[in-house]
């Protein structure tokens, strides 16, 4: 684990500044902007899709036209013009072998600044690494020592032509093309992501993670990522991202399919931290994301988000609990401030019996920002013995700021045991002083009450990741409390 | 040590002291006492430098520098210390790791880096031994669903563990049963030294049986207007205060 001390974190202070916020000039091939079907043809015959998959695609698409943007979530934005954006951007030196030695020495510049060294992540953490940028997944380490467990992490496109039937079998299963709005919009155009299979009965011997990054002015990201978890496995992914300060919107639609099959466990962590736009709410990242897997029998599968970043956030991370007896988990932090909008949650949808679901959220809003839960647990007629625990924290600071929890509770089954526990705080005045008085100053009080108030879910994270999560946390709340 | 000259405060346009004087030496210990309402939270945080309070006139000198200007923290890196009457909830923050990061901002203060671990466990393990507080205290959320007494000998352990140079004790023994009285004034005795001072604010004379005074005054609407040995707490223990009213409105 990397030493975090409090000089570092003084340091990191400093910068109150969005620290990711660079672009990086790398040669890229980007498609003309607006989307029609030779558009979403295009995409796939540059990524040497088969038949089937273009079909797909297009399938996707023509659901896609019919839909409209959905207004239930309590965000409100310009909604974007679809035709205003390049569906496809890729940086343009690409070795097709993709051995990190051949890739371009900008991006590893790049990457450097980003605080993500390939290299030394290849030796020392024990964390292989997919990196995608824009469209395309530029590196993927580890690879050979992931194999000799027959271990499968690659870029979905390679996946695509590597592994055709394990994605054909698996891919839209969990969030179908016309599941939404986004959804059905990335499945036409979605340009990269990761593939991942465990085996069955393997546990993955190491954290795998995937890195994203949007780099191009004027591009959308619609990554899609598919993990399967063979019977008996357990893997813990993770994932992060960041993109380049810009005065425009940009649009990440992502797509995330998890699939656990029987007594196999998932745990899928996320650090989000798009660029959030600036203080008077200018730019930013539109993040609308579909997140879902499915559990069969005794199956778990456990995710866990840290969210700062984006201008609006629209992200469901959900769990199908279709097998008798298995495990649900969702563990959310998210973030606001200054004209952020977040409308977060989760599903858990309980269908097997003695399935059992567990929902921590803590909201914690700042600025002029707002702050939403929103969740649904369902219990089906046939889920004997379903439990549920969701708690929803808020916690806010300043006056201008609002938090809001939308629960929605359905259940068809008497046996149902369903607790819910809310709670709003505000970060007081007297806590401050309490503090100040025993000689800590007030941003130092600040992150220890935040941190202090995120505390159960930051220790579900794997430890790289809690310690980079508790800086994020820190930097985002900078200067919040006058 | 500490000089207050003629101190007058108000707390959102209302005059709460009007015209303290008080000087307390290293090595004594003052005890304030006077009827509800009179002005002794208010004085305990205006030396400390709460914000809502408003100095209006005098000066208040920690070893002979105007601390008017300085921050609460800065004044808590000074030496100043207050135990709360009524210690503040921080959730999901241990005790531990509370006096932990109090400890090493102070010491960040005096330029010196972080305490190492194994002199902090040292001194955790000294501390709430001499406070009689159980190892499974230390690793609860602070302040958060103590009982009045283990609000109170948190605050004490916190004293013992920052080591100020002037601590005040608000309303300490509030909530205290009789065996927590003791082990925290047992506290406060073993950490008294001749470097140091202490101000006791209270209400009763039964703290003052454990935590023996040099000086006791008698604070009446803001103003000082009676000083005296422990003898005197044992007086308004008996009489009450209006013999004093009655004597300060003659």
């Amino acid at each position: 684990m990397i030493k975090y001390t409090e000089d570092d974190l003084r340091e990191e202070l400093k910068t109150k500044e969005y620290e990711y916020g660079f672009y990086t000039d790398i040669e890229s091939e980007t498609f003309p902007i607006g989307l029609n079907e030779d558009v979403v043809r295009a995409i796939s015959k540059k990524k040497e899709e088969p038949e089937w998959m273009t079909e797909w695609r297009l399938e996707a698409f023509r659901i896609w036209k019919e839909m409209t943007e959905p207004e239930w979530a309590n965000v409100h934005y310009k909604k974007p013009d679809f035709q205003a954006i390049a569906y496809y951007s890729a940086p343009t030196k690409m070795d097709p072998n993709k051995t990190l030695d051949d890739v371009d020495p900008d991006l590893l510049a790049m990457y450097k600044k980003l605080g993500i060294s390939v290299d030394e992540q290849k030796k020392m953490n024990n964390v292989a690494m997919d990196i995608v940028v824009d469209s395309v997944s530029v590196a993927t380490t580890f690879k050979k020592t992931l194999g000799e467990k027959g271990i499968i992490f690659m870029s979905i496109s390679d996946a695509i032509k590597e592994h055709p039937e394990l994605v054909r079998k698996y891919l839209g299963t969990v969030v179908p093309q016309k599941d939404n709005f986004y959804a059905a919009l990335n499945s036409a155009v979605f340009s990269d992501g990761s593939f991942c299979y465990i085996p069955k009965g393997v546990r993955c011997p190491m954290e795998l993670s995937t890195y994203f990054r949007i780099n191009q002015a004027g591009t959308g990201q619609f990554e899609r990522t598919l993990l399967i978890a063979d019977e008996g496995s357990y893997v813990s992914y993770l994932e992060g991202c960041t993109a380049p300060s810009r005065d425009e919107n940009q649009l990440h639609a992502a797509v995330v399919e998890l699939i656990a099959l029987d007594d196999a466990e998932i745990k899928y962590s996320t650090v989000q931290n798009w660029y959030p736009g600036n203080a008077e709410g200018k730019g930013g990242v539109y993040n609308f994301v579909t997140k879902r897997g499915i559990c069969e029998t005794n199956a778990k599968i456990s995710w866990t988000q840290v969210e700062t970043g984006s201008a609006v956030t629209w992200k469901y991370p959900s769990c199908i609990l279709k097998g008798d007896n298995s495990v649900g988990e969702f563990y959310s932090i998210a973030v606001t401030n200054n004209y952020q909008q977040a409308d977060t949650g989760t599903k858990m949808i309980h269908l097997g019996k003695n399935t059992k679901s567990t929902i921590i959220s803590k909201g914690i809003s700042a600025g002029k920002s707002q702050n939403s839960y929103r969740g649904l647990v369902q219990i089906s007629s046939r889920a004997e013995n379903a439990r549920n625990f969701s708690q929803c924290d808020s916690l806010l600071m300043g006056n201008e700021c609002g938090a809001h929890t939308f629960p929605y509770i359905e259940v068809k089954n008497k046996s149902a045991q369903i607790e819910h526990e809310a709670t709003t705080s505000k970060i007081g005045e007297d806590q401050i002083f309490y503090c100040n008085q025993r000689g800590i100053d007030t941003e130092k009080a600040i992150a220890l009450i935040v941190n202090g108030f995120s505390k159960e879910v930051l220790n579900n994270l794997p430890m790289e990741f809690a310690v980079e999560a508790q800086k994020l946390l820190e930097i985002s709340l900078e200067g919040s409390v006058g | 040590m500490l000089e207050i000259k003629d101190l007058h405060a108000s707390v959102e346009g209302k005059g709460i002291l009007r015209g303290i004087n008080l000087e307390v030496k290293a090595g004594e210990i003052h005890a304030i006492m006077g009827p509800n309402g009179s002005g002794k939270s208010t004085l305990a945080s205006v030396i400390a430098g709460k914000d809502e309070y408003d100095v209006e006139k005098g000066q208040i000198l920690l070893d002979g520098q105007d601390i008017e200007e300085l921050s609460a923290e800065e004044r808590a890196h000074k030496g100043v210390f207050l135990s709360f009457q009524y210690p503040i909830e921080i959730p999901g923050v241990s005790v531990t790791n509370f006096i932990k990061t109090a400890i090493n901002a102070n010491r960040k203060a005096k330029g010196l880096g972080d305490m190492p671990a194994k002199d902090m466990l040292k001194m955790i393990r000294e501390k709430s031994e001499l406070l009689e507080i159980d190892r499974k205290f230390l690793s609860r959320s602070l302040n958060e669903g103590f009982s009045g007494g283990e609000k109170k000998r948190n605050e004490i352990f916190q004293m013992a563990m920052l080591e100020p140079k002037l601590a005040i004790l608000d309303e300490t023994d509030s909530g205290l049963d009789i065996d927590a009285l003791r082990i925290v004034a047992n506290g406060v005795n073993k950490l008294k030294s001749k470097d140091n001072a202490v101000i006791v604010i209270t209400h009763y004379q039964r703290l003052l049986d454990h935590i023996v005074p040099d000086f006791v005054h008698v604070l009446y609407n803001g103003r000082i207007v009676k000083t005296g040995t422990k003898e005197l707490a044992h007086e308004l223990e008996e009489k009450g205060y209006d013999w004093i009213k009655e004597e300060v409105e003659a």
